[in-house]
């Protein structure tokens, strides 16, 4: 068996599996806590808590004005990687006939971005993933937080970005060995993710949610 | 068998002069393989020379788990033709398909052959060797071939093994190799062996390697073996569709509008970028087509294992496996051990809130 045979065969299905089981389990285990026990009175109607929640989630996803000077820059290399990850993942056309493989589909009306500028903005990418670590790195309260769960991550997702540059332009070797070791990459990604803060990806908006939710709930009406 | 009826084989050079083949001849067919492995023109004649010096060659070409296609191929050689090859080159002293001896007579006529040319001749060999049940899967001349290739190895000065399925299994080994289907170097491990894997290998690469061979020995290879001035760039690197990949232009089925206006493959299959061959350049039948031109993708057929890599019209990054049960089944665990974490942690939850309640009424 190659080792590009393997990646794409029988560690892509175990990594599937784990990912699948292991972010249900957590997902699941998480919502399935149901509410803390309130003696008090609700302040607002679930519907209107709902919207509040709603809003929430766009308020908490942008910076807050009072500290926009000092956070601006973090959240922009932020924004700025996640948004150039899921541009590639979910929009450079190897990725997408990867996609509709795995899950079966055609999807015609799935869009595609024409590779010269995927490739653009994967190099931006790498970039901003790579300043947004030395920042962690440099940033004392950042560095503080930070713990093998964070560094680690960050060595896949170096891992898979330069790999799949490599593969685009037939840098470093023999192209089935990068693309095997791409996919290993992703293939590793799938098996950390749920036990790492990369679930962040499923909690982040239900949780923001929730606390507008609740907070809209809590406290006495005026 | 011994090496005492080891007789003096003339040079490839006095065959040359006895054949009256002149130096322009020559020089010419040597140029056309010194193209054909990419080296520099000026390196012709240092090559012709070593040629002329070079010993005819006894070639013994045995034949395995086979198709024939291989032959078929190789007989159709334009740049040396196989015919040129016979008689200005080698010495093709075996091979029961094209050979007018059968039976006892044909492998009286390989023994005498492989005794007199013994340390010194090349064993070619196509098709895969079955392992299973003592290589019952195939005999010939009621040896199995197993033993027929330890036997015809022991005396040659290097092996060539011709195909994928005598350089890797190739489709004898397809999952699930019921005859344990194996290439040569997986038998022979104490001889040179170079293999030039293809289904069929290109007609030119066969007879390239093989005078490549006589005239500077074996030439580098990569590491499965294969002549890395045939096999040391993918299809991929130099394919004429390569700018249509580049610019994201991929055909998505074989009769839209991409395949008419000949746009990349990948989507359709194409093994390309994983498969090291020369078809791009040297291309096939003299140079006419070869696969992508003719608009379909390519099947990668000199790479290990190529019959095990997925559908033919899947892109080379799809998953190698068919079966989503376990994938689902996976997922039902997953919510079942959630909903009991879940359960468990409330329960423990309402115990202690039970608890606390207690503590703060006493
Ligand atoms: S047709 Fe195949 S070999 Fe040619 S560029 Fe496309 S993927 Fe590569």
């Amino acid at each position: 068996m190659t080792l590009l045979e393997f990646s794409r065969g029988p560690m892509l299905h175990f990594a599937l599996f784990v990912f699948v089981f292991a972010v249900l389990w957590r997902l699941i285990s998480t919502f399935m806590l149901g509410w803390r026990k309130r003696k008090s009175e609700w302040r607002t109607t679930s519907g209107s808590s709902a919207v509040k929640g709603a809003i929430a989630v766009g308020n908490r996803s942008w910076p807050h004005p009072e500290f926009l000077e000092r956070t601006a820059f973090g959240e922009a290399v932020g924004y700025g990687y996640h948004i150039g990850l899921f541009a590639i993942i979910l929009l450079g056309a190897p990725h997408v006939i990867f996609w509709k493989n795995l899950f079966g589909i055609s999807a015609t009306w799935w869009p595609t971005i024409p590779s010269g500028i995927i490739h653009v903005i994967s190099v931006v990418t790498i970039f901003l993933l790579l300043i947004a670590t030395i920042r962690r790195y440099m940033h004392p309260p950042l560095r503080r937080i930070s713990n093998f769960d964070d560094w680690f991550t960050l060595v896949i997702l170096f891992g898979l970005m330069i790999s799949g540059v490599m593969a685009v332009f037939g840098l470093g070797g023999r192209y089935e060995i990068i693309l095997a070791v791409h996919i290993i990459s992703f293939n590793v990604l799938l098996i950390w993710f749920p036990f790492s803060k990369l679930m962040h990806a499923f909690y982040i908006l239900p949780a923001r949610f929730f606390i507008g939710y609740t907070h809209a709930k809590k406290g006495a009406s005026t | 068998m011994s090496i005492d009826n080891r007789k003096e084989r003339p040079t490839i050079g006095q065959i040359m002069d006895e054949n009256g083949v002149g130096r322009r001849r020559f020089l010419k067919y040597c140029a056309g393989i010194t193209a054909l492995m990419a080296m520099p023109p000026g390196m012709t004649a240092a090559f012709a020379q070593q040629l002329r010096a070079a010993r005819r060659p006894t070639i013994i070409y045995m034949p395995f788990q086979e198709c024939t296609g291989c032959l078929e191929s190789l007989t159709r050689s334009f740049a040396p033709s196989l015919e040129s090859l016979m008689f200005e080159t080698i010495s093709l002293d075996y091979n029961h398909t094209l050979q007018a001896a059968a039976g006892d007579a044909a492998e009286e006529a390989r023994h005498e052959a492989m005794e007199e040319a013994w340390g010194e001749y090349i064993l070619i060999c196509d098709g895969s060797i079955p392992t299973k049940m003592d290589g019952i899967y195939g005999t010939s001349a009621g040896h199995s071939f197993t033993d027929q290739l330890h036997e015809a190895a022991e005396g040659a000065a290097a092996i060539v093994a011709v195909g994928v399925c005598a350089s890797f299994g190739g489709v004898g080994a397809a999952y699930p190799n019921p005859t344990g289907a194996v290439g040569v170097s997986e038998i022979i491990k104490d001889k040179p062996i170079i293999n030039v894997p293809g289904c069929p290998p290109i007609p030119e690469v066969m007879t390239g390697t093989l005078v490549s061979f006589l005239a500077s020995g074996v030439p580098d290879l990569d590491n499965n073996l294969r002549p890395k001035a045939f096999f040391g760039n993918t299809i991929h690197d130099r394919c004429y569709r390569r700018r249509f990949y580049d610019r994201g232009l991929f055909a998505e089925s074989f009769d839209d509008e991409g395949a008419r206006n000949g746009w990349c493959l990948y989507k359709l299959g194409c093994r390309g970028p994983t498969t090291y061959n020369a078809c791009a350049t040297i291309k096939w039948n003299g140079g006419t087509s070869w696969p992508v031109e003719a608009g379909h993708g390519c099947l990668g057929c000199s790479e290990p294992e190529f019959w095990d890599q997925g559908g033919f019209y899947e892109p080379v990054t799809s998953k190698l496996f068919n079966d989503t049960g376990q994938i689902a089944a996976g997922a039902a665990a997953g919510v079942a051990v959630g909903a009991a974490a879940a359960v468990a942690a409330n329960r423990r939850k309402k115990k202690l809130s039970g608890t606390a309640d207690k503590e703060t009424s006493s």
